[in-house]
């Protein structure tokens, strides 16, 4: 599975388990405005390292926090390479 | 009698004869450094009364702290059993042999001996906690005419503060004792425990979960089965009931600080609000979510250079440990230092852990805190399961079921983000789990 189609899988999961309404997964969605609370976030980057084995918020010094989705998927691409 | 894993004695061959060859160690601080727990049980009886001060110190404690344990009991001597090159390059008192078999001098007239206590589950050089015998004794009921002697045995070592109650226990209740031995598989034990035919067994939950996931729990049939150290869960609690069914199963509530605080006998976890009630002794208190105790069962104080305060200034120790009322009765949730910080929200790995031990495929799990960029930390669980599961999707489908299971139950900040499934968790020398800030 690809990285974006895992993280989509893995939003829609968590939204799921903590019951919360997610607008749809487009790249220029803007994270704030998605539905998800910061532990949903907290829980999806705890996933996804377990899923891809790598963080990319411990790893990437200077980090600045993606703001849509499009940014989000791009910086997990970005630290595969 | 007592039974180490190689040889044996009887209590009775301790009342008199010679005592550690030398003749002094009357009223003097020893530190108790011995390889074997024997050894140690012997000592302990013959230095009680004769001694000013006894260290007690487990079979673990590295050489580079007993020397500073040594300078700050001013400890005159080391009983020990070592060979002297183990103690090369240690600047240390002068040791006096503890080998063989040790028989107590009669003590003209008996002092009143400190009985020293390290703490356990820190790092680095562990506390001295100061108790009197009576202190030590207070919880234990002396025997009732008609009682079959006991037959004890403890998972922990002696000169750790649930194992010495064992101890004291088959001494003041003319029982006998079967020790442990470090590195013994479980089987062996169990084994060696229904030969000797055992009747009192005591442990921590980790080691009684550990002793059940052996078949060879099947062994040993006692008729009283004690859990401390931890908390004891409703998963446990029922589990050995299972096993035991005619075996009569309590949890203690004691620590090395605070010792025997009470014990529950009614099957289930958590204690009857009536415990805090009386005011008498022991007398127990709520604060800022901790219990306190105060008791003449407690140990009196530190010892040490620089010691802090055991106790508040109306003679109350805080146990550290963080307790919660429901419908009458209370439950523990965990210990202060232990306190997992997910986005500002507390959550106590033992309040999760309880709740994922109840599933039904789940043996034991631990709970721990992972950094996240997100919230600073997050929960995540790792769980032993009865049946190991093959990885692949029923593997992921039993993972979500005990996800499911813990949401039904807590807030979702205290649900395990991740659950890995391990075949073991790794257990401290005293018995306990090993958890990341303990």
């Amino acid at each position: 599975m690809s990285i974006r189609l895992t993280i989509f899988s893995l939003i829609e999961q968590i939204a799921a388990e903590q019951k919360i309404k997610i607008q749809p997964l487009r790249d220029d969605l803007l994270l704030s405005e998605s539905g998800l609370d910061s532990l949903c976030f907290a829980i999806l980057v705890a996933r996804l390292e377990d899923k891809l084995g790598y963080d990319p918020f411990a790893t990437s010094g200077d980090v600045s926090f993606p703001v849509t989705v499009g940014d989000f998927v791009g910086f997990y691409e970005n630290a595969a390479h | 009698m007592l039974w180490g894993a190689n040889h044996a004695i009887a209590l009775a061959d301790l009342v008199d004869g010679t005592v550690l060859n030398q003749t002094d160690v009357a009223g003097r601080s020893i530190v108790l450094a011995t390889h074997d727990q024997l050894a140690a049980a012997q000592a302990l009886v013959a230095l009680d009364g004769a001694a000013r001060r006894i260290v007690i110190c487990p079979p673990d404690l590295p050489l580079a702290h007993l020397a500073e344990i040594a300078t700050d009991a001013e400890a005159d001597a080391i009983v020990t059993d070592r060979d002297e090159a183990d103690f090369a390059g240690h600047d240390l008192p002068p040791r006096l042999a503890c080998k063989g078999p040790l028989r107590p001098r009669q003590v003209a007239t008996p002092i009143a001996t400190e009985w020293v206590l390290l703490t356990s589950g820190t790092t680095g050089v562990p506390k001295m906690v100061v108790h009197s015998l009576a202190a030590l004794t207070g919880a234990i009921k002396p025997p009732q005419p008609g009682d079959a002697p006991p037959v004890w045995a403890t998972f922990y070592d002696i000169r750790r503060y649930g194992g010495l109650q064992i101890l004291l226990r088959a001494l003041f209740g003319n029982g006998s004792l079967i020790l442990s031995e470090a590195g013994e598989p479980v089987a062996d034990h169990l084994h060696r425990l229904a030969a000797h035919g055992v009747t009192h067994i005591s442990g921590t939950p980790s080691h009684w979960r550990r002793a059940l996931m052996s078949s060879d729990c099947n062994a040993i049939a006692p008729r009283y089965v004690r859990l401390s150290g931890e908390i004891a869960d409703q998963a446990i609690l029922d589990a050995l009931k299972r096993q035991y069914p005619d075996a009569a199963v309590g949890h203690a509530y004691a620590s090395t600080e605070a010792g025997v605080g009470f014990e529950v006998n009614d099957g289930l976890e958590g204690f009857p609000a009536d415990v805090l009630r009386g005011g008498g002794d022991p007398a127990f208190k709520i604060v800022d979510g901790t219990l306190r105790v105060r008791s003449r069962r407690t140990a009196s104080r530190y010892l040490g250079r620089a010691p802090q305060a055991l106790m508040d200034e109306d003679g109350f120790i805080d146990s550290g440990d963080f307790v919660t009322e429901r419908n009458g009765r209370y439950y523990f949730v965990g210990r202060r230092g232990g306190i997992i910080n997910v986005g500002g929200l507390k959550v106590h790995p033992e309040e999760v852990e309880q709740i994922i031990n109840r599933h039904a495929a789940v043996k034991m799990s631990l709970v721990s805190a992972r950094r996240n960029p997100i919230t600073g930390a997050i929960v995540v669980a790792d769980v032993v399961l009865h049946e190991p599961a093959t990885p692949g999707e029923a593997s992921d489908i039993l993972k979500q079921d005990i996800l499911a299971f813990c949401r039904a139950a807590l807030p979702a900040h205290k649900v395990p983000a991740a659950v890995k499934f391990v075949s073991s968790l790794e257990m401290t020398p005293a018995g306990k789990l090993v958890r990341q800030n303990a």
